[in-house]
Parts: C-alpha cells; structure tokens; sequence
C-alpha cells in the first residue's frame, strides 16, 4: 500500500462510528467588531497602517501621478518598476512624457529569468494596484497578474501601491464573500499589512527585513 | 520491559533533567527568555482586550478545527484534488525519512544544489538541513531568527521567535565571527546584515521550501502568514517550490482561516495580521511572468494519525502552532525551549512530541508541568492541555502488559515498585481499620520517619508525622467537649 492509503485508512478507521461536526460558523463574531461606517473605513485602515509604518497619502484620481513623481524625488529613486499595460502603468507613462527630467522608468514586461539581476540589484521602488483593502486590519489586498506579477510588490525596496478609496472593506470575511474567492483562487493573493519587519533580535521591532523597507499607500480619494 | 528498553529511557531521562537544571543555572539564557514572555504575553493580552470577544472567537477556533479533524481524510483528499487541479503536485508520507526521500527527489530532479528555506516547522522535524546537507546541498534558513540558530549550529528555541534565547549582543558576536562583519548591537544594522546576506541567496537557490499555516480544501490553496517577506521571497523566486506541512493543517473552507488567522497572529505576536498573508493555489501559468513553475506539497503524518486513533489525544492536533502556551508557560520561561531537547518544547512540544518519537524518548515530558492550567486558558483553539498531560502520565506507567496499545513507547515509566505502593496506598485509604492502624503506628514511630526521601529532600524538608493524628485529636477534643 502506499502513504497515502496507509494514512487515509488509518484515518478512516480511526474515525468509524463517528459523525462529522456540524458547521455552526458564526458570522457575526467575525464581522460585527469589524464594521465601520463609510467615513470611517479610511481612518480605520490609515490608524491599523501607520501603526506599523506605512506611509500613507491622501490623493485623487486626477492628482496621484504627480503627487508620485514628487515621492520619488523627494527619496532620491533613480528608476521606478511599473506594469506598462495596466490603466495606472499607462497613466504614469503618459505623465512622464511630459515630464522628462522625472525619474526613469523600467517596465516589467519578460520573464522575470530574463532580468532577474537587474530586478534584485537595480529596481530601487514599484507601483502596483490593488483590489482594495481591508480597514480592520490595516491590509491591502494585492492579487498579481500577468501584467503586474507577483515579485513586483515584494523585491523592490520601496513599494508605492494605489487605493482606490471605493474599494476598502470592513473585514476579512466580507472580502471573500464579495469576491466570491472560494468559487476560485489565483495562482497567488496577498494581504499585505505594512512593510516587511521582524522582531526576531531580542523582541526589537525592525523593518525592512527581507521584503519592502518602505510602503506608500495612495488612497484615491474620490474613486 | 526488558532490560535493554529501560537503558535508553534512562539516558534521555537523565538528559532532560541536566537540561534543565543546567538551564535554571544561566542567569542570561533566564534573563533572555523572562523578558521575551513577559513582552509576548503582555502583547496578547492587550490585542484580546475584549474578553467576550476573545472567548467566543476561541470557541469558534476549536469548533473549526473539530470540524475539520471530523472529516480529515475526505478533507485531505479534496485538497489534494483541488491541488492537483490548479497544478501542484502532492505527495504524502509516513515517516520523516519518506518526506525527506521525496524532497530530495525532486531535488534531485531539477539538479539542484541550493536551497532556501521559509520558517517550518516541519521541515525541522525532518531535519531537513542535516539530511540535504550529508547529500552536498546547501539548505539555507532564511527566517531571521532560524538564520542566527542555524548560523550557530543551533536549534530553535521557540517555534515562533526561533533565536529568542540570545540577545542583541549575542547575535553581534555571532555576525562578527561568522560573517566577518564589523561587530555592531544595533538591531537596525543586525537585520539589515541579515538582509543583504539571504538576498543573494534568495537570488540564487535552485528550491524554496516553505511550511504551510493552513491548507484549504474547498480552493485547493496554502496559506503562509509571515511579518519578514522571507515566506513570499521562498515560495516566489526559486523555479521551484515544495511545501511542507502535516496532514493535519487541512481545513474545510476559505472562511474558516478568518477567524484561525485572527486567533493565530494576535495570539502569537499580539498582531491583528501579519505583514504578509500568502494564498499560493498554483505554480505559474504558462503566459505569468514569475512565481515558481512548479510547486509540490508534501503531507507528513509522523505520528499524527496515532494521536488522530484516540479521540481525545486528537485535540492536539488542533494546534495551529501559534505559540502562546509556551509563552505563558512557567516551566517553558525558566528553562527555555533547549532543554526540551525536541523540535516543538513548551507544552505543545510535551504533548506532540510523544506521538512523532514515541514516549519512551521523552518520559519526562508529561510531568515537567505544574499543571498551572496557564497554557490551557490561553490555547486559541482550546486544546485542554493540562488534561492531555495527565493522559500522557497515565500512559507512561501504564503496565507493559496493557493489552490496549495507545500510543508507542507507553508505559515507559511502568515501575513495578512504585504499583505496588499505590496499590498499598489506595487499599489503605479505603480500609478504616487499616487506616486506623496505619495512623497508630506512624505516629508513635515517628522518629523512625526517613531523613532523606530521594529527590522530595533534595529541594525541601524531609515530612514527619505529627505526634498526634488529626482523627485522635478530634476524638480528644469532643471527648472533652463532652465533659462540661
């Protein structure tokens, strides 16, 4: 017999005569400590965000490309990652060209093989979407595609996410009802609550561990 | 018993018990450990400030895990086809020499000579890194805290914060010598070392290897909590990843991980969430730019079904390895998670354990707790541990010839001496003539009371019986009472 039939009958057997436990999931408990009014979702998220460091900026929808390329300037970034054919990746493109002195672009447009040394020593900052956020724990919800992959939001050492303001939830368990995630998952989705830290030295918080040392949030205020 | 299967119980017997006392004696290694559980335990509490709350969330978290348990083979088989469907590979095995076969297969596969590694437990159960290492491939931690243990050829001494038994000075002592870097205590600078080594790494490996935290049936999709992106980093970069886990870390649906992930992150670090919550359901797609281009699960039983066979020994497979009991563990807190001697210590490890090794390897496990209860209040998911110890006690004196084998290695503490005192006593207690003779004759030969009783003397004084027992004072007292 195999592993698995010597496990699953070990299992099975062990289990004879009995019925399984009934589902009782209780909603209300995972819900109601975590509902906000509208107003408040963004105060929320910003509180549970900048507890642990993210930067966060209120901007618009006709506003954000400029108020980036001041982030960037401000920092000094000498290149930015973007998914060119992405809405946002279109925007900052077109807002570039007529802004020629900003800081230079880099698209992430092959396989990651092709360029995996430049992406790791040479892509100081990123700007990804995101599906929207979750106000209770301070979470954007990040779900990578082929235009804007996955190592997008995680190799670069600061990492600047746009958020529509329409787009945060309450909590977790309504974000997978609303999306309908168990009818069907990604190959990969995030939640992303900050940026990447550790405590493993004597219980010392310390950020920039191995992912973004930095996350800047812009949150679109009228989208 | 034969003789030869007492020798060695003996031996680790004695091993723990040096351990231990060795470890009460390290005011540093006591230091350390003392402000890490303080600061751990005051972080949970104050993210469970809603006690309502938190029990009810605590109810739902065990009647998930029940759920699940109720229906672990059906659950492991959907997840398994769920798995196979998006594209990963799943593989099961019996022992941790079967796991560790396969990984190297796949390893082998590929040609592969660099691994990186995210923070599992599993694979230290394995012990992964010696076994690939002995096969000339590098298998790299890259946790912050298991880099440190593994950079000092150490192991964890906590399953969540594995490097908590040294402290900043420590670490920079380490790097120093180690990594030829300038010697510096500034935690900012120490990470940041940490990063700039475990980049490259991250970079070159062949293979990430990662645990899981939960596997969800319904969509076929592991999921990894972590604070440090080190969990992203192994499962993203590498062409390959092989997940880890033990067969019990299936549940049924997507909505059972809220309220398991809230319990886990506030109940380990006192976190509402952690940095990164990773949902991995498949290896890259054929028009994806990145991700691993395969991905394999490999599902571990070690002596999970044993516990599984017994219906309240199956709680412990509720655990969702947050931490907290050994957090709030006296024992765990004044001898750290070394003198365990194991790859989980605290009260989780003093219950598992026995079931991955067999009792008779670690006899001593179920009695190093003062039944406090502490463990039990804060577990998450409501594993009575308290009960479960005085199980795994029971078990271990359980006689050799108990036709009902419950677990390996039960019964490893049988001593026919110490039966036949209890036996004594229990007849002495329930007999009111024995008891009555037993009461005149100890306390009129009281002076032939032993002075030394093994190891009770060793840490208090010997005990005495009084002149006069409690039954002749009473009997005096109404008698005199009787008299006005």
């Amino acid at each position: 017999m195999s592993a698995k039939q010597n496990i699953l009958a070990k299992l099975r057997n062990s289990l004879t005569g009995t019925t399984p436990v009934a589902d009782n999931f209780d909603v209300e408990l995972v819900t109601a400590p975590y509902t906000y009014a509208p107003e408040q979702r963004i105060a929320q998220l910003r509180k549970q965000m900048e507890a642990v460091h993210t930067e966060i900026h209120l901007t618009s929808g006709a506003e954000w490309p400029t108020l980036l390329a001041q982030l960037l300037q401000d920092r000094q970034l000498p290149s930015l990652l973007i998914a060119p054919t992405t809405p946002h990746g279109e925007r900052v493109t077109q807002h570039w060209a007529n802004n020629p002195t900003l800081p230079t672009l880099k698209a992430y447009d092959r396989p990651v093989e092709e360029w995996k040394a430049e992406l790791f020593n040479d892509t100081p900052a990123s700007l990804t979407t995101t599906l929207g956020a979750i106000a209770a724990t301070g979470s954007l919800i990040i779900w990578p595609t082929r235009e804007e992959p996955r190592l997008m939001s995680l190799v670069p050492p600061v990492h600047f996410a746009l958020l529509k303001a329409s787009e945060i939830r309450d909590n977790f368990y309504q974000v997978q009802q609303e999306f309908e995630w168990a009818r069907g998952m990604p190959t990969n989705a995030l939640l992303v609550s900050g940026p990447s830290k550790t405590a493993d030295i004597e219980q010392v918080l310390a950020y920039g561990a191995h992912g973004p040392k930095d996350l800047v949030v812009l949150i679109l205020e009228d989208q | 018993m034969n003789a030869s299967a007492i020798i060695p119980t003996v031996a680790v017997e004695e091993d723990f018990r040096t351990r231990a006392h060795e470890a009460l004696g390290d005011t540093q290694l006591r230091n350390n450990f003392r402000s890490a559980m303080d600061s751990l335990m005051t972080k949970r509490a104050a993210s469970f400030s809603d006690a309502h709350e938190r029990e009810h969330l605590r109810a739902l978290g065990n009647a998930v895990r029940a759920r699940a348990l109720s229906k672990l083979p059906d659950l492991l088989e959907q997840l398994e086809h769920n798995l196979t469907r998006n594209g990963v590979t799943v593989h099961w095995a019996e022992t941790v020499d079967e796991a560790n076969g396969i990984v190297f297969s796949i390893i082998r596969a590929h040609e592969a000579r660099q691994v990186i590694k995210g923070k599992s437990m599993v694979s230290e159960e394995m012990e992964m890194n010696h076994f690939l290492a002995d096969r000339g491939i590098e298998c790299l931690e890259s946790d912050m805290g298991e880099y440190i243990v593994q950079l000092d050829h150490e192991k964890p001494s906590h399953i969540i914060m594995p490097a908590i038994h040294k402290n900043a000075g420590q670490v920079a002592s380490l790097f120093h010598d180690k990594l030829g870097v300038e010697y510096t205590k500034d935690v900012d600078q120490l990470i940041q070392i940490g990063r700039r080594v475990l980049r490259q790494k991250f970079f070159e490996a062949d293979i990430g290897v990662s645990g899981v935290n939960f596997a969800v049936a319904e969509t076929g999709t592991l999921l990894l909590v972590e604070n440090e992106g080190n969990g992203r980093m192994s499962t993203t970069v590498p062409p390959v990843h092989i997940a880890v886990t033990g067969i019990e870390k299936v549940v049924e649906n997507l909505r059972d991980v809220v309220p398991l992930l809230s319990l886990l992150t506030r109940s380990a670090l006192g976190q509402p969430i952690t940095t990164y919550v990773n949902m991995i359901s498949g290896p890259r797609k054929d028009h994806e730019l990145d991700g691993p281009q395969e991905v394999h699960l490999v599902l571990l039983d070690n002596g999970r079904s044993q516990a599984f066979a017994d219906s309240e020994l199956r709680q412990t497979l509720n655990c969702i390895r947050c931490g907290a009991c050994m957090n709030h563990c006296p024992v765990y807190t004044r001898i750290g998670g070394h003198a365990y001697g194991e790859v989980y210590p605290g009260p989780i490890g003093k219950i598992i354990t026995p079931h991955m090794v067999g009792l008779a390897k670690v006899p001593d496990h179920p009695s190093a707790s003062s039944l406090c209860g502490a463990c039990g209040e804060v577990c998450p998911v409501k594993i009575p541990i308290p009960a479960l110890l005085r199980r795994l006690r029971e078990e271990n004196v359980k006689a050799p010839d108990t036709p009902h084998k419950v677990m390996r290695g039960q019964g490893s503490k049988y001593s026919r001496k110490e039966r036949f005192i209890w036996n004594a006593w229990a007849k002495l207690n329930s007999s009111p003539t024995l008891y009555r003779l037993f009461g005149f004759f100890a306390t009129r030969l009281r002076a032939l009371a032993p002075s030394n009783v093994g190891p009770w003397t060793q840490n208090h004084s010997a005990p005495k019986p009084a002149a006069r027992s409690l039954h002749d004072m009473a009997r005096a007292h109404l008698a005199k009472q009787g008299d006005r």
